[in-house]
């Protein structure tokens, strides 16, 4: 069925409706509703069970993240990215001090590398859980979600021990980390990766083949290669497409480089192509945990207090007169980083896509300019174009497939 | 040792031989060229042609409160908004920044969404929260903002607590929904 996209007048005036539209129902969807799982809204235009075109709309989440991060300094504004993919806090984490520590030129000790991949895999793995999981629920698997979330549980767990906190962690910090980790956490990491395999060969048994599930999501909801780079998909959506971009091989960052791992992709673009895309990135993720668990480097977990830039330990404060000197020249209001007066984009793969931060230093301990680049704002303007066509039922299949945070969305 | 994008110098030779004297400078091993406003659609275009295919993100730097500093760039000093293109290519893995510099009073650029769909909703936003009209748009309105606001919130200009404009929202009844 091909019919020209309607303006947003055609929405707002039904006057302005050619008489063909006008048996065409419309369909709030959102934004309170239990299938969104975010707080977003969509408009359906349709005909009978068909949807005749979507008209997303964002901002019901919006909390001006961007213009606190010119207001707080670059260690405060790590809580802020805590809530931006609350489904992966660490990943927002290591992203952000990812492009902190670029802009300032700091280059991380061997240790805080290795964690610092560890945590962003472990939140990968705990967000494609999820993701898989809603795809699941949404289109009637409730037990395979359970699954997911139980083992989500497990590495909410990993993450309490490691730094305090289950869900909003802010675990990182400029030039290194809140808290290193101690042998109970590569015990519970260790136990973690010999215990999840088996969960998720009972996933995959459970979902993978079901004949409810591949009906109602493949061929659904295609996106073409062309279209994806088109329209701008980054991350797993991408890569269902075949689009073999993945920014831990093309610009390895952190610890990457020196892990074994495949890029997984799929070619059919549809919703069943990138459940199996996030499949297969659980068991990668999983591959490069147990070859950085096993291979922690010894050694300080900080840039040293001589670089003045991470902040020093307590014992390290009241017991040598460098770290007394380095905390107060961080805390001190008129001193503070060297930040200098320039910009610069660095990006990190987070769960769902290519998770950017431009950020603008202007000599001072806030950014200038805290740009963060949200994989969902360009996987949710693509929602109409995979939606066409399809029947109301396929929104929600769709929907949970790009992996929508409201949070990430709106910022 | 940071990870380093590949070399651009083969674009940055075919910008030049197209259209002159390109001004360009690196950072922490990313590369900005600055290109007037009116020669940022072609520019995009030649990019998009020479493998530039993904559009990564389109967004506003207000340099309104920017003191005086030394500029790596200095064709942004006396500017007001510089807007930032990323561009990477999905096959040879480059990345390369462009920078367009507008002014008040009526700052415009054209719109490249005919170049990439992606910059539909990232021109939406920039126009939302700085102000920056994009020319040719296909549906330029509010991305996060109401549409009944009237500010462009992410100017320098625009206090962090608001301007008061959240008490004077009207209220949808229950009658009137």
């Amino acid at each position: 069925m091909s019919i020209a996209p309607p303006t947003y007048e055609s929405f707002r005036v039904p006057e302005a409706a050619t008489r063909s539209e006008d048996y065409l129902w419309t369909l709030n969807f959102g934004p309170q509703h239990p299938a969104t799982h975010t707080t977003l809204r969509i408009v359906l235009k349709l005909e009978g069970e068909r949807v005749v075109d979507a008209l997303p709309e964002m901002g019901y989440l919006h909390s001006g993240f961007e213009k606190l991060g010119e207001h707080l300094t670059f260690n405060q504004y790590v809580t802020v990215t805590d809530r931006m993919n609350y489904i992966s806090p660490m990943a927002n984490n290591v992203g952000w001090h990812h492009a902190v520590e670029t802009l300032l030129g700091i280059e991380l000790t061997p240790r805080c590398k290795v964690i610092r991949t560890i945590i962003a895999e472990l939140a990968r793995i705990s967000d494609h859980l999820l993701s898989n999981g809603a795809v699941g629920l949404d289109t009637g698997a409730f037990t395979f979600f359970l699954y997911g979330f139980y083992q989500r549980e497990v590495i909410y767990d990993i993450f309490e021990t490691l730094c305090g906190a289950r869900f909003t962690n802010s675990y990182t910090r400029v030039g290194g980390l809140s808290d290193d980790a101690t042998p109970l956490v590569i015990e519970k990491i260790r136990a973690f990766v010999k215990t999840f395999p088996k969960t998720l060969n009972d996933m995959e048994r459970l979902l993978t083949r079901n004949r409810i599930f591949v009906d109602r999501t493949k061929g659904v909801g295609v996106l073409t290669k062309d279209e994806a780079i088109h329209r701008g998909a980054t991350g797993p959506v991408a890569r269902a497409s075949g689009v073999t971009r993945d920014l831990r091989k093309d610009e390895p960052y952190l610890a990457y480089a020196d892990y074994d791992f495949k890029v997984c992709c799929a070619t059919a673009g549809d919703c069943y192509a990138r459940y199996l895309v996030r499949m297969e990135e659980l068991r990668e993720s999983l591959r490069i945990v147990s070859q950085a668990i096993e291979n922690i480097p010894a050694g300080p977990v900080n840039v040293g207090i001589d670089e003045r830039t991470a902040l020093p330990t307590k014992q390290q404060v009241y017991s040598t007169i460098e770290g007394t000197i380095s905390h107060f020249e961080l805390s001190m209001s008129n001193r503070g980083f060297e930040v200098p007066y320039e910009e610069s984009y660095a990006a990190t793969e987070a769960p769902n896509g290519e998770l950017g931060f431009y950020l603008a230093g202007d000599g001072n301990d806030t950014a200038y300019r805290a740009r963060c680049r949200p994989p969902s704002v360009l996987h949710f303007a693509m929602f109409p174009h995979l939606i066409r066509g399809h029947t109301l039922s396929d929104v929600v299949a769709v929907l949970g497939s790009l992996n929508i945070i409201a949070a990430e969305l709106d910022r | 040792m940071p990870f380093t994008p590949p070399p651009v110098d083969d674009v940055l030779a075919a910008l030049t031989d197209r259209f002159g004297g390109i001004e360009s400078s690196v950072f922490r091993g990313q590369t900005r060229v600055i290109v007037p406003a009116e020669q940022a659609f072609e520019m995009l275009g030649v990019l998009k042609d020479h493998g530039f295919d993904l559009l990564v993100d389109v967004t506003c730097v207000d340099y309104l409160e920017y003191r005086d500093a030394p500029m790596q760039m200095p064709a942004c000093a006396g500017h007001r908004y510089g807007l930032v293109y990323l561009l990477a290519s999905t096959t040879t893995n480059q990345r390369l920044t462009v920078r367009v510099f507008v002014d008040d009073p009526e700052p415009t650029v054209p719109s490249v969404v005919s170049l990439w769909e992606a910059a539909n909703w990232l021109e939406r936003e920039v126009w939302d929260l700085f102000g920056i009209r994009f020319e040719g748009h296909p549906d330029l309105r509010r991305l996060v903002m109401p549409e009944e606001f009237t500010a462009h919130p992410l100017r320098k200009d625009y206090p962090l607590q608001g301007r008061g404009e959240r008490h004077n929202f009207p209220v949808i009844t229950r009658d009137h929904s």
